[in-house]
This record gives structure tokens, sequence and C-alpha cells, in this order.
């Protein structure tokens, strides 16, 4: 099953090679990664979305726990939340493809952010379903290039995750 | 109070002393030299000059192993700290309280390709409990803290400290305050265990009919053998240690039902797949303990008591699984126990025990003596636990001499057994007996070896020699690797591919070379007397090679992919 792990981590050097590393050695999988200082400049929050049955996900946890520099983990699949991904992406798009692809543009309530006479280069934010239908929708064949930051996701309501 | 300042170099010498570290183990390089000046300029932390940095480490472990404090070793950067890796892998796998300084090529020079620059946090991190790099010099009493209180506390493991060099530049001076005390925000051990989940285990411990208690290397380390003890004792329930646990309950009492797993007793592996009851105690269910996890103890239900939340439900899921503190959680057990004044079913435990004794009685540690002329390796082990009577520390290295050592030498105390259990290093039995030795000069200190094992560390001879650390080393001699010839007995129909050691030196002459004694002893009937001969030479390291039977085996063994019952117990009898 897919789990979004979200931990805070102190924000010093090595700490995320660390993370990374765990992963790697433990067989453990990475389909996304997130990172960066939090609003308290000595912390990190990391965002981790990975595949894996209850087992693993405890294991996961557990050995992500016992790593030094790991203040807190929370597995924010277990509840409400809210996640989010950023994509850029440019678009082949000229002549009668430009209209088509600015009226997809606009059902997924995307943006263009940037125009030359052939491309269009195109943000667009939502979870990770989402931008996959986009570029579905588009079709592969006229995309150039895509770039996606990963999941980053936040538990919905009051809960927090803070030290 | 006036403030010192000190150089970097100082500091890590001082902060050494104010720990009161006595000795460290290391060899010195460039990018080490400012801290070697230091240490030249005092007389408090005396410094042992190994002949290969592996061997310093496997020093500090055995330090480690026998007195339950952090050993420090202390290398240069590129070739010294890679040379420690196998020796922090060692102390990794079988959570040894370590701390290891390695030197690092200035800072303005790290990512350069400097000469002797290798990324040791990154070579080390997989086999580290942590590392630390120092970043600024005034940094170095803090950094050194965190590194020991981290190696200490919890479950302990190694720490590398990396040191670029002008951290320790001796024209640069910072105020120096030994730091006493340190709370990390992010890491914070636990200090007790559940009661509730404590009182959970003991209404399954108490109506248990036939249970074991499976206990290993965490009893030692969380130094709670005396309760293990007493534990056992008020129960009246059978005891099994792990390789790691030897020791941990006393070697020949009654309850002591002998080693588990692969190589474990009969009567213990046949109890632990029979059981109802499993209580283990700082032990990690690993492989060479379960065989085929899906087979194990079929009709056991599991109480698991931990320090590590990670070693609980791993790879055998728990049924009361306790995170804490070995020895706080068993004060907590015998104080609800002695609260409830109850007691579990006398007459199961009765049935229990009877059958207990018979498997007992069927194998006992049996072995066959009619089928060679030659010394048996067991005998070996039998006479050195006569001679010594049963209080050496025995360090070992990894092979068949391994299995051996722990199967018929019974320990009654804990830390006296010594060995490389989870990571099987050839090459630790010399070393770490002599960080034992050095500690403990009045005691027996063994290094039970192959003469495969003795030549991984063998330069370390020359240490012994500069030291007088007068070690035992008692080597059985089957001329081959003979583990590796085992298994390719049993699985490779005796194709003994590299597995025989043709051309071993002459143990005298090399002994000679170094200075050392020297005893081969061939027959059977000249055993106990070679034996006694070496150890009544106090103050020689004695090397005793004793040629033993060359096609021995090890039994039992588990059968591959079985279950914990399922056991060769000779070359022809499997049950
Ligand atoms: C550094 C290292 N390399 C290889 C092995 C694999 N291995 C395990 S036991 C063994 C043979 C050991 O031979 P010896 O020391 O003579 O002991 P014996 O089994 O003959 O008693 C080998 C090669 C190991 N454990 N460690
Ligand atoms: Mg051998």
């Amino acid at each position: 099953m897919r789990r979004i792990l979200s931990m805070l981590l102190e924000n010093e050097p090595g700490a995320l090679s660390r993370v990374v590393g765990l992963f790697s050695q433990r067989n453990y999988n990475i389909e996304t990664l997130t990172v960066a200082a939090t609003e308290d400049p000595t912390l990190s929050r990391l965002t981790v979305t990975t595949i894996g049955d209850d087992k693993v996900i405890e294991q996961i946890t557990k050995q992500l726990n016992k790593l030094i520099e790991v203040v807190k983990v929370v597995d924010l699949t277990e509840g409400a939340h809210i996640e989010r991904e950023l994509m850029l992406l440019k678009v082949k798009a000229s002549g009668a493809q430009r209209a088509e692809v600015k009226r997809t543009v606009d059902i997924f309530r995307g943006q263009i952010v940037d125009v030359t006479s052939s491309v269009y280069t195109i943000q667009l934010a939502g979870n990770s379903d989402k931008l996959d239908a986009f570029i579905q929708a588009v079709g592969r064949t006229c995309i150039l290039e895509v770039v996606r930051t990963g999941v980053s996701g936040i538990a919905r309501g009051e809960k927090t995750l803070t030290i | 109070m006036t403030t010192e300042l000190l150089s970097g170099a100082d500091m890590i010498v001082r902060f050494l002393q104010d720990e009161g570290v006595e000795h460290i183990y290391g060899y010195p390089g460039g990018a080490a030299l400012h801290i070697y000046d230091a240490l030249f300029r005092q007389d408090k932390v005396q410094h042992i000059l190994v002949r290969h940095e592996q061997a310093a480490v496997h020093m500090a472990d055995g330090y480690a192993r026998a007195t339950g404090k952090a050993g420090v070793a202390l290398v240069t950067s590129g070739p010294g700290a890679t040379n420690t890796i196998t020796g922090i892998a060692t102390a990794f796998m079988d959570s040894i309280p370590m701390v290891v300084l390695c030197g690092q090529v200035p800072s303005t020079l790290v990512g350069q390709d400097a000469f002797q620059e290798t990324d040791m946090m990154g070579v080390s991190r997989p086999v580290v409990k942590h590392n630390l790099s120092v970043q600024h010099p005034s940094e170095i009493p803090g950094v050194l803290r965190k590194a020991f209180y981290i190696a200490q506390s919890g479950r302990p493991g190694p720490v590398v400290v990396d040191i670029p060099k002008d951290m320790t530049a001796p024209n640069e001076r910072y105020e120096y305050v030994f730091p006493r005390k340190i709370k990390l925000r992010s890491y914070q051990p636990p200090q007790k265990g559940h009661a509730g989940q404590i009182r959970k285990a003991l209404d399954m411990m108490l109506s248990a009919r036939r249970p074991v208690i499976y206990s290993g290397g965490g009893i030692i380390l969380g130094g709670a053998s005396k309760r293990l003890t007493e534990l056992a004792h008020t129960l009246g329930f059978p005891v099994t240690n792990t390789l790691m646990g030897l020791g941990g309950f006393p070697g020949t009492d009654k309850q002591f039902i002998g080693m588990l797993g692969m190589h474990g007793s009969y009567e213990a592996n046949m109890a632990m797949h029979h059981a109802d009851l499993i209580i283990a105690l700082g032990a990690r269910f690993d492989d060479r303990v379960t065989n085929a996890p899906d087979k194990f103890c079929p009709g056991a239900k599991i109480i698991h008591v931990d320090i590590d939340p990670a070693s609980i439900s791993k790879t055998i899921q728990a049924d009361v699984p306790i995170v804490g503190p070995l020895d706080a959680v068993l004060k907590e057990m015998l104080s609800q126990l002695e609260d409830r004044g109850a007691k579990p079913d006398q007459e199961a435990l009765k049935q229990w025990w009877k059958q207990i004794d018979e498997w007992r009685a069927y194998h006992g540690g049996r072995y066959r003596t009619d089928d060679s002329e030659m010394i048996k390796p067991q005998a070996v082990i039998e006479a050195l636990y006569k001679i010594t009577k049963g209080k050496a520390f025995v360090c070992s290295d990894v092979g068949q001499h391994q299995m051996f050592a722990a199967q018929y030498y019974k320990f009654d105390k804990p830390n006296r057994w010594i060995n490389s259990g989870g990571l099987g290093t050839m090459g630790f039995g010399l070393p770490a007996a002599m960080g034992v030795k050095l500690e403990f000069p009045e005691e027996e200190v063994v290094c039970v070896t192959g003469e495969g094992s003795i030549q991984m560390n063998i330069q370390e001879l020359s240490t012994c020699n500069q030291y007088n650390l007068p070690v035992k080393i008692v080597c059985l001699n089957n001329q081959s690797l003979g583990m590796v010839k085992q298994w390719q007995d049993m699985n490779y129909e005796s194709r003994h591919s590299q597995s025989y050691m043709k051309s071993l030196p002459d143990f005298h002459k090399l002994m000679e070379a170094y200075g050392h004694e020297a005893i081969t002893i061939t027959k059977p009937e000249e055993l106990e007397e070679g034996l006694r001969k070496a150890f009544a030479m106090k103050d020689k390291l004695v090397f005793v090679n004793v040629m033993v039977d060359p096609f021995e085996h090890v039994y039992p063994m588990q059968v591959a992919r079985g279950s914990m019952k399922d056991m060769w117990l000779s070359k022809t009898e499997r049950v």
C-alpha cells in the first residue's frame, strides 16, 4: 500500500543522507521524497512516499526513529490528510494544438507560466493522481519535459507535527 | 574559575582523561599527528600502537565487551580510517559501545581528492550507530560528549568522529570545559518498560505450561544477568542463551539448557520448538537462531523484551512487546511477581522438565571419539574449561572452533565469552583478547582460534610483545577452513573448493620470531598436560597448536530451511 511518511529531522549536514541510506540499505522503496527547512531553521521537514504492507511500514517507521537526527515520524495516510505535488512541464504548442492545450490546462486548473511561439510552460499543483491524469490528457507525444517535486503532505484539522 | 584555553588536539586528549579513558588503541598518520603530539605531552591516557588499524578497533571492542564501557580507537584519515571498517561493522552487529576517532584532511581540502582523503562519514554510515564530524575546534568537547553518550546509552553501538586536521591545529586555542551532561531532543532511549505490558507478560508466564526463557546479548549489554537469574530461579523456567548471550545465565546452572539455534543444543532447540511460551529477553530472533521463520515454534506465544523497538516483531511477531532496558524491566517483573505471590503451574512445569531431561539424556552434547586416533576439538575445549576452572575470558575467532568453544565452555559469568556473533569476523579473536588482557592483567585470557582465523591478524603478536600481553592462544588446528569445509561436505558433495590451508607457517618459528612460546600437541593423552604447561608460563604469550581431527563437524546442526527441531546430530543421524 502507498504511504506518506512525514518527519521532522535535525537540519544538519548528513541527516538527509542517513534517511536515504536507510531506505537503500534495507531495501525499502522510495517513490518520492521532498525536504526543506521549516519555520524553525534547526528543523527540516521531510516527506517520503513509499510502498509496503503494515509490517514493512512499521519497520520503516521504527528504523527511521532510530536514526539519531530524526526527531519525529508520522504516517499521514493513517488519518485524514492533504497531499500536494507541484509539476512544471513544457508542452509542444503550435497551431491548433495551442487552444487544445490551453483548454486542458484550464480544466485542471493549472497555469501557463511561460510562452514561446511553439512551447507552453505549465504549472500544476494537486495530488499525484491529478498530475498523472493531466499527463494522460495532454498526451505523452506533445510533452517535452516534466519536473515533479514529489509529494508533501499535512494532516487535516487540529493535528500538527511539531516538537 | 579560570577558563582554560586548549588547542583542539589537547582538548581531545584532555576530554579522554576527564572521561576516565585509560587506554586507547591506534595508529598514527598525517591527519592525526596533532593529536599524537598532544598524546606525547601527557601520560594519563596510554596509547597502544597496534600493527593494523582493524586490530585497534577489535582491541577497543574486546575491552568494551569485557567491561561494558566504550572502547576508544584513534586512526588517521584515508587508509587508516578505511582499515577500521571491518572492526566497526563487527561492533555494530553486536551492539558494542565504541568511539572511533578518525583524522581527516584539513577542512579546506575536503572534497578535493586530497592525499589520504576518504569520505569516512559516508563510508562508515551504514555500520555505525551514529557518526559526527567536527566543524570547529571549539565544538570538540561537545562532540565527544555526544559521541560517548550515544555509544553507551540505549542500544549501544560504535560512533565515528571525523576530525579534519585543522580542527586540531596547535596554535588555535579555545575554551575547554568538560561537559558532564547532554540531552538530545531527537534521541531519548527508554528508561523503563510499560508496567501494563509487564503485567500482561506475567499473566502469560504464570499460566504457561511449557515456557522457555530465550535470552541474548542484550542481557549482558544491559547488565541484567543477576536479575535474569533471579527471575528464572523464582519461576523455575528453563533458560537457553544465544551465542551472544552466553554467560548471561550461569552455564552450570541446572536450569540452563544450552545455546540454541543453528549449532544449539538438542534440548534447547527441542524445547523451543515444543514451547507454548517463549520469553525473549534482549535477543533479536536472528536467522541463525530461528531457522525458517515460518516454521518457528508453531505452538508458542511470544513475549519480547528489548531496548530497541525495531528489534521487536522484525522477523517474528511478538504477542506481548515490551520496550525498555532489560534490567529495569526484569526488576519490575520481579516486584510485580512478589506482589502477586503467585506461582506458575507446578505440575505442568514438572512434566515439562521431565520432557526436557529426556531430551538432555538423549543427546547431552555427545560426540564420537571412536572414529579417529586424533584429538577431538570438543575435547580441547573441555580440557581448557577444566584447566582454567571455567574462569577465563575466552575470546574466540570464527569457525568450527568458535562453535565448539560456545558449546563446551560453560560460562557462569557475563562478559567472559567474547566473540563476533553478528558479523562473524575472522581475525577478531587475538586483538580482542589483547584488549581484555590489558585491562585484566591478572586474569587468564584465552584466544580460541583456528589456523585460518589467527592468520588474519597475526601481525598483532608484535604488539603483544611490545606491551607484554601474555594471552594464551589455543589454536584448534584442523589444517583447513573447517567451517567452510563442513558446509562443502554437507552441501557440495565434499568438493573442498579453497578450504584447505596448504603451506601453513611453522608456528614455532613464527612465535620465536615474535618473542613468544609455542607448544604443539598431537596426541589425546598429551592434551591436558600440554595445556597445563602453557598456562604455567604465566608471563608468556603461548601459542598452543593443537592438531585436531580434520574431519570433525560441528553438531547439532539445524537442517537448512527447517524448523527449530530439524537437526543433524551427527554425520549420519538426522532428527
Ligand atoms: C573475514 C572473514 N572471511 C571469511 C569468512 C568465512 N568463514 C567462516 S568460518 C571460515 C573458516 C575458518 O577457518 P579456521 O579459522 O581455521 O577455523 P575452523 O573452522 O577450521 O575451526 C571462513 C573462511 C569469515 N567468517 N570471515
Ligand atoms: Mg581450521
